[in-house]
Parts: C-alpha cells; sequence; structure tokens
C-alpha cells in the first residue's frame, strides 16, 4: 500500500498540502510560450525553476522542451536580477536567435520586486533587442494560483504584447484553447476547417511539442502561432476563448485593446460542449454545419446509446484543472455516470457553481473542492470513505488507483506514465469518441478481471 | 546556430588540442543559456529523499513540491512516507507575514499524524528573501515532539546543485551521532552515496554481507533514521556517488575518526575493486577470500552473457553526460568492456580532478564539456556520429529527435546498473536502443552501417 498513511478520517488540515492537485505557475507560462513560433520562454529566477519545468513538459510529452533562465546567484536576490535578465537577453539572442523572448517571472524575482516593464524597456534602449525581434513578459508568482494561471497569463501577455488594434479587419476567428494538448489544438483547427471557418489559434503548441522525427533536433520547432497572426488576431471579426481559468484574461484583453468581440466556453469536451463550440463557430461566421460534422457527432451518440448500460450510475472520482473537469462532469454526468468527488487544486472563483451547472441537480451528493487542501490526500480520504467505480486524472492518480482498487483513466497534466494525450485529442466528438472508449475499457476490463468464470462474458 | 558561446569556449576541450588542458569549470552558468543544470534544492532533495521513515516537507510555494514528488525510484524495503508530497504552499498573505507559523503547524500536524522518526525541512528560494527562521521553527518542534527536526538550508539561488548536496550532508552530519553505536562489530561500513535506485543498495548490501562486512546504515538508499543515528560507530565510510557524499564522510573523519574510501559500482572493474578495497581495509584473509570467490562466481555467471553483447557492440561508440563527473569515469570504463568508445563525455557539476582524470581515461579526440547545453549536445552528438548517448531526463528526446540510442542513467533508470547484475542490465538496455530497428527507419542511419529497409 503505497499510500498506507492516508488516514481514512479526514483530519482537519490548516496550513498544509499533501499530494497536491496542482503545480506551480512559471510551467504554464512556460507551456503557453511554446505555443508561439520561434520563441524561446525564459524563466526569470534560479536555475531549478527552469530546469523542472522543463523537466516536467518533457516528461509528459517525451520532447525536448527549451527554455532559458536568468541564473540567479545570491548577489540577484539581494541586488535584483535586472543584471541577469539583461545579460540573458544578450546571450539568447546572440546564441539562440528566436523570434521572440516571452519572461515569465518565479516566486524569487517576484518577491524581490523585479519590474520587468522597466528592464525590458531598459534592455530595447540599449539596443540589447534585434530589430524586429520581441522581449515579452507575464509575472507568475508561484505563490498565487497555479499551473494554469501561469498558462492564462502568459496567454494574455501574447495579446497585450501583439495583438494590433489597427490590425484589418478580417472574416477570421480567434481561437484561445486553453490549457489543452497539442493533440487537441490540431483538433480544433481542423474542425474549423472542416466547417470552413478561417481561424487563428494562440497559444498553439501543435508541430512543437508532437512533432515527427526528422533525424533533426529543430531547436524552435515548425509549429506554433506566429507573431504576424497573433497582431492580425486584434483585427478578428470575433474571438472564442475555451475555459474561463486558462482563457478569460487573454479574450478580455483582445477585446479591450482591439474591440475584438469575444465569447467565452468552457473547454470543448464532451458532446453538449462540443455542440456549443460548433454552434458558436457556425453563428459567428455565419456557415453551415457539414455532413461530415453531423455524421461525426452522430456516431458518438450512437455508441452512447450502444453502451449506454454499462455507465449507469457508476461512481467518479476525478481531478485536474478546473476548466478541464467542469467540461467532463458534464460529459459524465451525460453518459448516466456519477461524479462524486471533484477535486482541484487550482483556486477557481465559481468553481462550485460551474461544476452544479453541469451536473444539472443530479449528483446531489457531490463533494466538490478546489483551491488551497484541495489535494489528492484529501480525494484519498474521501475515497476511502466511500469508495467510487472510476478515477479520472493525471498520472498521480495512479498511487490512489492502486491501493484501493479502482478502474483509472489518465487525463490532464501531467501524465508521465502513458503516451496518446499529445496524439488523440479529448475535444470535439472525436475527443469525446476516445474518452468514451476509454472509460467503457476501464469498465469492462475490470469487469472481465473480477468475473467468477461461470459468468465471464464473451460478448458485453 | 551551434557556436559555443565565446564565454563556453574554455569549458569544452578536445584530447588533442594544443592548449595545455585546463577547462574552466564550478562557474556559474551564463545568464540565458538553456543549461541542463538545477539548483541547490533540487541537490538536497534528490540525496534526502530516499530516506523512507522521515518526514520531507518543502517549506515554499507548491511547485517545488510537486515536481520532486516521488521523482526518484529509490526504493523502501519498508516505509514508504518518503513518496508522499508535503508542502507549506505558501500563498501571497505568507509571503508578505511570513510563513513560520503556517510551517510551524503543518509539521506539528503531520508529525502527530504520522509519527516520523524525524523530520526533513526544506528552505526552498523564497523563504531566504523573506527571512523565515526556518531553524528556530524546527528547534521548537524538536522539543516538542521530541524527534530530530532538521532543516535543511536549500534555497535554489545559493549555488548549485552541489550546494545542495552539502546542505543536505550538514542536516544528516545532525543526525549521525546520536544513536548509540552499541554491538556494531569492527568490520563494519557505512554505505554512502547509494540511493537504492531500482534496487541497488540491496545488491551491494548483499555482497557486503557474503564478505562478511556488516553494514550499519545506508546512506541514503533505503535510509532509515535510527540507522543514521548511529553510523558513527562503523568503521568505514565507503563512498559512491562522491560529488554529493564526499562532504560527509570528510566531517565524518573529523568528528569521529572514520576513514573512507572512495568507490564506484558501475562496471565489474569498479565493482569488483570497490570490493578488493573494502576487504584490504580491514586486513582480513578470510575476508579476502571470500570476496575474491564471491568476485569470481559473479563473474563466472556474467562473462559469458556479456559476451555477446560485446560481440554487438564493438566498434559503437557513446556519448556521456550525467550530473556528477564521478559517474562518468564509471560508465567510460564500462562502455570500454562492451568494446565501445566514449566521444564526448560531459557533467553538469565536474571539477578540475575530475576533468582531468576524465581526460587521461579518455582517447585521442573525445570532447570533454562542462555544464553543456542542448545545442552543444545535438552538435557534439551529430559531429561524432554517436550510437548511443548516457545522460538523463531532459537528455533523452534530443538523442532520439536525432536517431541516436539512448540510455538513462540518472533517476529514471528502470532496472538497477549497479553490481555485476546492474553491468549485465547496462549491456542489455545500450544494446537494446544501439541496435533498435528503430533507427533504420530514420534518416540518420539510412544507408549506413544498418541494413537498410526497403
Amino acid at each position: 500500500m503505497l499510500l498506507r498513511h492516508t488516514t481514512d478520517e479526514v483530519l482537519e488540515r490548516t496550513s498544509l498540502t499533501i499530494n497536491p492537485a496542482k503545480t506551480c505557475q512559471p510551467v504554464g507560462a512556460m507551456y503557453a510560450a511554446l505555443g508561439l513560433h520561434n520563441c524561446l520562454p525564459h524563466s526569470h529566477g534560479s536555475q531549478g525553476c527552469c530546469s523542472y519545468h522543463r523537466s516536467a513538459l518533457t516528461k509528459h510529452y517525451k520532447e525536448p522542451v527549451m527554455a532559458a533562465t536568468s541564473s540567479f546567484t545570491e548577489g540577484a536576490s539581494v541586488f535584483g536580477g535586472q543584471a541577469n535578465l539583461l545579460q540573458a537577453i544578450t546571450t539568447i539572442f546572440t546564441l539562440y536567435n528566436p523570434d521572440v523572448i516571452a519572461v515569465h517571472t518565479t516566486c524569487l524575482s517576484e518577491t524581490i520586486g523585479d519590474d520587468l516593464v522597466q528592464i525590458i524597456a531598459k534592455a530595447v534602449a540599449e539596443g540589447k533587442v534585434p530589430e524586429g525581434k520581441h522581449v515579452i513578459h507575464a509575472s507568475t508568482p508561484s505563490y498565487q494560483g497555479s499551473h494554469v494561471t501561469g498558462f492564462s497569463n502568459m496567454a494574455k501577455a501574447l495579446v497585450t504584447y501583439f495583438a494590433d488594434p489597427e490590425a484589418a479587419k478580417s472574416k477570421q476567428i480567434t481561437l484561445m484553447p486553453g490549457w489543452v494538448e497539442p493533440s487537441d489544438m490540431r483538433e480544433l483547427k481542423n474542425l474549423a476547417a472542416r466547417l470552413g471557418v478561417e481561424v487563428t489559434l494562440y497559444p498553439d503548441t501543435s508541430d512543437v511539442l508532437d512533432t515527427p522525427h526528422t533525424g533533426k533536433h529543430e531547436f524552435y520547432p515548425k509549429g506554433g502561432a506566429t507573431v504576424e497572426q497573433i497582431k492580425a488576431s486584434g483585427g478578428s471579426l470575433a474571438a472564442i476563448g475555451m475555459g474561463p481559468s486558462a482563457s478569460q484574461a487573454a479574450l478580455e484583453a483582445l477585446q479591450s485593446k482591439c474591440g475584438v468581440p469575444g465569447t467565452l466556453l468552457e473547454l470543448p469536451i464532451g458532446l453538449q460542449a462540443t455542440d456549443r463550440f460548433i454552434d458558436t463557430l457556425r453563428t459567428l461566421a455565419g456557415v453551415e454545419v457539414p455532413q461530415s460534422i453531423t455524421d461525426e457527432r452522430g456516431r458518438l451518440l450512437d455508441v452512447i446509446s450502444d453502451m449506454h448500460q454499462y455507465l449507469h450510475g457508476k461512481r467518479v472520482a476525478i481531478f485536474g484543472d478546473p476548466d478541464q473537469l467542469v467540461s467532463l462532469v458534464e460529459f459524465l454526468n451525460l453518459l448516466d455516470m456519477k461524479p462524486v468527488y471533484i477535486v482541484t487544486g487550482t483556486p477557481t472563483p465559481q468553481f462550485e457553481t460551474r461544476i452544479q451547472t453541469a451536473l444539472g441537480g443530479n449528483v446531489p451528493e457531490a463533494k466538490i473542492k478546489a483551491g488551497l487542501q484541495a489535494d489528492m490526500y484529501l480525494l484519498h480520504q474521501w475515497i476511502k470513505q466511500e469508495s467510487v467505480d472510476l478515477l479520472i486524472g493525471n498520472t498521480y492518480g495512479k498511487y490512489i488507483a492502486r491501493d484501493e482498487d479502482i478502474p483509472f483513466i489518465r487525463h490532464g497534466f501531467p501524465i508521465l506514465d502513458r503516451v496518446g494525450h499529445s496524439y488523440f485529442p479529448s475535444v470535439g466528438y472525436a475527443g469525446a469518441m476516445r474518452l468514451l472508449e476509454k472509460i467503457l475499457g476501464a469498465f469492462m476490463d475490470r469487469q472481465d478481471r473480477d468475473a467468477p468464470e461461470e459468468r465471464f462474458e464473451l460478448t458485453m | 546556430m551551434a557556436d559555443i558561446l565565446r564565454e563556453r569556449e574554455r569549458q569544452v576541450y578536445r584530447k588533442g588540442d594544443l592548449q595545455p588542458f585546463q577547462l574552466d569549470c564550478e562557474k556559474q552558468s551564463a545568464a540565458g543559456s538553456v543549461s541542463q543544470r538545477a539548483c541547490v534544492f533540487c541537490g538536497s532533495r534528490v540525496v534526502l529523499y530516499p530516506i523512507a521513515d522521515a518526514l520531507h516537507i518543502v517549506h515554499g510555494p507548491i511547485g517545488c513540491a510537486s515536481y520532486t514528488w516521488d521523482i526518484r525510484g529509490a526504493l523502501s524495503s519498508g516505509p514508504e512516507l518518503h513518496r508522499l508530497s508535503f508542502s507549506t504552499d505558501l500563498q501571497e498573505m505568507d509571503v508578505v507575514q511570513g510563513g513560520e507559523k503556517k510551517l510551524y503547524a503543518g509539521l506539528c500536524e503531520l508529525i502527530d499524524a504520522h509519527q516520523p522518526k524525524a523530520a526533513f525541512v526544506y528552505a526552498t528560494c523564497i523563504v531566504g528573501v523573506i527571512g523565515d527562521d526556518v531553524e528556530a521553527v524546527c528547534k521548537r518542534v524538536s522539543l516538542e515532539k521530541g524527534i530530530p527536526v532538521l532543516p535543511v538550508h536549500s534555497e535554489g539561488f545559493k549555488g548549485t546543485k552541489k550546494d545542495g548536496y552539502r546542505a543536505a550532508c550538514d542536516a544528516l552530519l545532525k543526525l549521525v551521532g546520536t544513536g548509540s553505536p552499541e554491538g556494531i562489530t569492527p568490520h563494519s561500513i557505512n554505505i554512502l552515496g547509494d540511493f537504492n535506485l531500482a534496487g541497488e543498495t540491496w545488491m551491494i548490501r548483499d555482497y557486503y554481507k557474503r564478505m562478511g562486512v556488516e553494514v550499519v546504515s545506508c546512506i541514503t538508499g533505503d535510509g532509515r533514521v535510527d540507522e543514521i543515528r548511529r553510523a558513527h560507530g562503523a568503521a568505514l565510510n565507503v563512498v559512491q556517488c562522491s560529488g554529493s557524499m564526499t562532504h560527509l564522510a570528510k566531517q565524518l573523519e573529523e568528528k569521529y575518526g572514520t576513514p573512507f574510501i572512495r568507490v564506484s559500482y558501475f562496471g565489474v572493474e569498479d565493482m569488483s575493486k570497490s570490493l578488493y578495497d573494502v576487504a584490504r581495509h580491514f586486513k582480513d584473509k578470510e575476508m579476502m577470500k571470500r570476496t575474491q570467490a564471491m568476485v569470481r562466481e559473479e563473474l563466472e555467471r556474467l562473462m559469458p552473457q556479456l559476451a555477446d553483447y560485446k560481440r554487438a557492440l564493438t566498434g559503437k561508440r557513446a556519448a556521456i553526460y550525467v550530473g556528477g563527473a564521478f559517474k562518468a569515469f564509471s560508465l567510460v570504463a564500462a562502455l570500454r568492456h562492451l568494446g565501445m568508445t566514449t566521444v564526448m563525455v560531459g557533467s553538469q557539476t565536474g571539477n578540475k580532478d575530475d576533468y582531468e582524470q576524465l581526460r587521461e581515461l579518455c582517447d585521442e579526440g573525445t570532447i570533454i564539456a562542462d555544464d553543456s547545453n542542448p545545442l552543444e549536445l545535438s552538435s557534439f552528438l551529430e559531429e561524432k556520429d554517436v550510437d548511443v548517448f548516457i545522460g538523463g531526463v531532459k537528455e533523452r528526446p534530443i538523442a532520439y529527435k536525432l536517431g541516436i540510442g539512448f540510455c538513462d542513467h540518472n533517476h529514471e533508470r528502470k532496472e538497477a546498473l549497479a553490481g555485476f547484475e546492474g553491468m549485465l542490465n547496462f549491456a542489455r538496455e545500450v544494446y537494446s536502443s544501439v541496435m533498435s530497428p528503430v533507427w533504420r527507419l530514420t534518416p540518420r542511419r539510412r544507408g549506413s552501417n544498418l541494413e537498410v529497409v526497403k
């Protein structure tokens, strides 16, 4: 029992997080910055931060992840990190030649009070930023919010630094996908293309963190939204932000800076959320939904109806990032399952309301917790008190799944022990189909494993 | 793009270069470089983490705890408390008002709930800046709860990973000597610097047992607080991973007069030599005979199995980039044992002596690099037409993207690589990666020494 130290009784905790269901802001900012073409993320802090974030992303994507660091020393912590950042900017443009350096802060540089706006202005004034190149920044103190907040802050920075209010008006629609996988970003672009809608999507990590084998290590892979595209997004017909936690800030920034009308949706995971996404795109762009998409939806519905008797009343514990959870819970509810425990370490305004809306009053017993002490230790304690039929969450769920012998589906960040998330989307109808397949597979594998010989079924 | 930053010119050397050998090392990475290095906290955390019946609490914002949650496959034969992640999860208000209260309350709650044998409190960057008196909190909790509560001064910015090792050793020093050495036999040792990755400490422990040597404590693989408390009773400290543990060994020598020797458990020659060195230290003829018999037995079993791998791997080229340089010595020798040549070798934190020793070990033309980065590493791998790259988590995908085999000799190793059995595992891992048919389909090897798939 790996988690033998978890008590059944939920003891009141005042000051600790045990087995966190979140991590810190900078890694989210790094991930978002990787969704910009020819961009080198830069961590303004100690060397370890950058190293941990690169390792975390590399373990999740099995891809090289490039990012630089200000390599803070004792001196920097006393005198401020300005000298380090100025040196770093010179080093990076000389050696790595990106189009953009996307700086994010850390708890250290925030606490000592480095003023990034001033330092970047100084770098520009001193000619350290070559013509046509950019240094942007997002403030990402690790003691606020979570990795999702960091993603949101960097996504917003892309807008505030680049989106051009003077950009030519176009029929193009801007999509802000939130923290989803490269596969999801690819799928969102595909869906838009099939609808015949011209879109710009950013941040866009497809073709950055899911690159094909070419025999070369591309320091800057071919993917990522370009600065030009983001500039032009200032003239978009409309923008859709997916997931309030990760996309609302950027969406609102685009609206206030460039007057682009924004629509905020939940992440298009599951049937209904995808319906809303497709419908919003259709309405905004004034297009017809092609038969191929209608058919895809129909196939999803068909599988749900074929298999619904395996899903009824199944109790699910689910943890991860708030935007992901809201849409997943809505989908599970549609599937006639009961998401009973829902935990996110990310402090999220309105989280309980959003989840209750997604549940539609069907699971009054649901326990929902976000923010401080909403960790996997608590989730495990709930499960010990009354178990569940399925656990959904990132790789860290495997300890609970093993100890409590619960079927487990990996979803979210990080996934350290399986592949697939980079390649198969969970958004859209195709994504919902994949989720459903995984859920059914988990239940049926369990039934096969546990069935007594005489009840072992051939046809399911 | 593959230029070496001017400031780094002196941190890269090619054996055979005309200028006298003088590699710059032990210096700060240039700000802005994509260094593969980590921080002080990382060093402390990886060293102390395997102590399984202690509480490890990370004092800081959540990230430092998240990224090091069960980070290392350091196995425990008993408690698993070390595999949980405890953090004070400092928030903005804590940064303003200080985190001492939170730390105190957290420690008390956890010690009451889990009854650990000791607690380690890791100070992270921010704690150093906001000025929490971690020392005082630890002292107070220790008095109240009656267990050692040890501050680890591991603020990330206060140096490199090496300084983190040192902070960890300092914390351990406070534990050693607090237990009774009664009953410890004269032929006794502490195993320092093995972390029981994939069960390696267990194998090494077994060798010593067969030699007739008592192992008092393992620091820190499968570590236990009570064993470490009586570690001063051992007659000899046997130090592997000298980068992390030499400081502790030296301190123990100074304080308790315990001599130490440096060993390496990687590769056949180094493994055998280590055991002989220990036997020689005790000047016991019978022990030496037992050791010789054991080594002979192990080698007789191992050598025929290695021969097949050696046949296939002879002439292949390897590159090494590891954390500490000491490991690289053994790897060069182990690869040579498999008929392979090391054409590039580097480390994050080697010192002058390390690099001098590497230069002596390596063949002409070998690239030696300190604190390298992905750009350099890729260009070295391509230039030297490498067949296998040996490194850690951030190096793996670079090798694969280039179409080069890889062996993780760091935290993520899946098989024990130490000891005699470990040599076989190592050979198998290198072989399976170098000879994988996937490389026949990749651009780099198409049409070269492997059969081309039509």
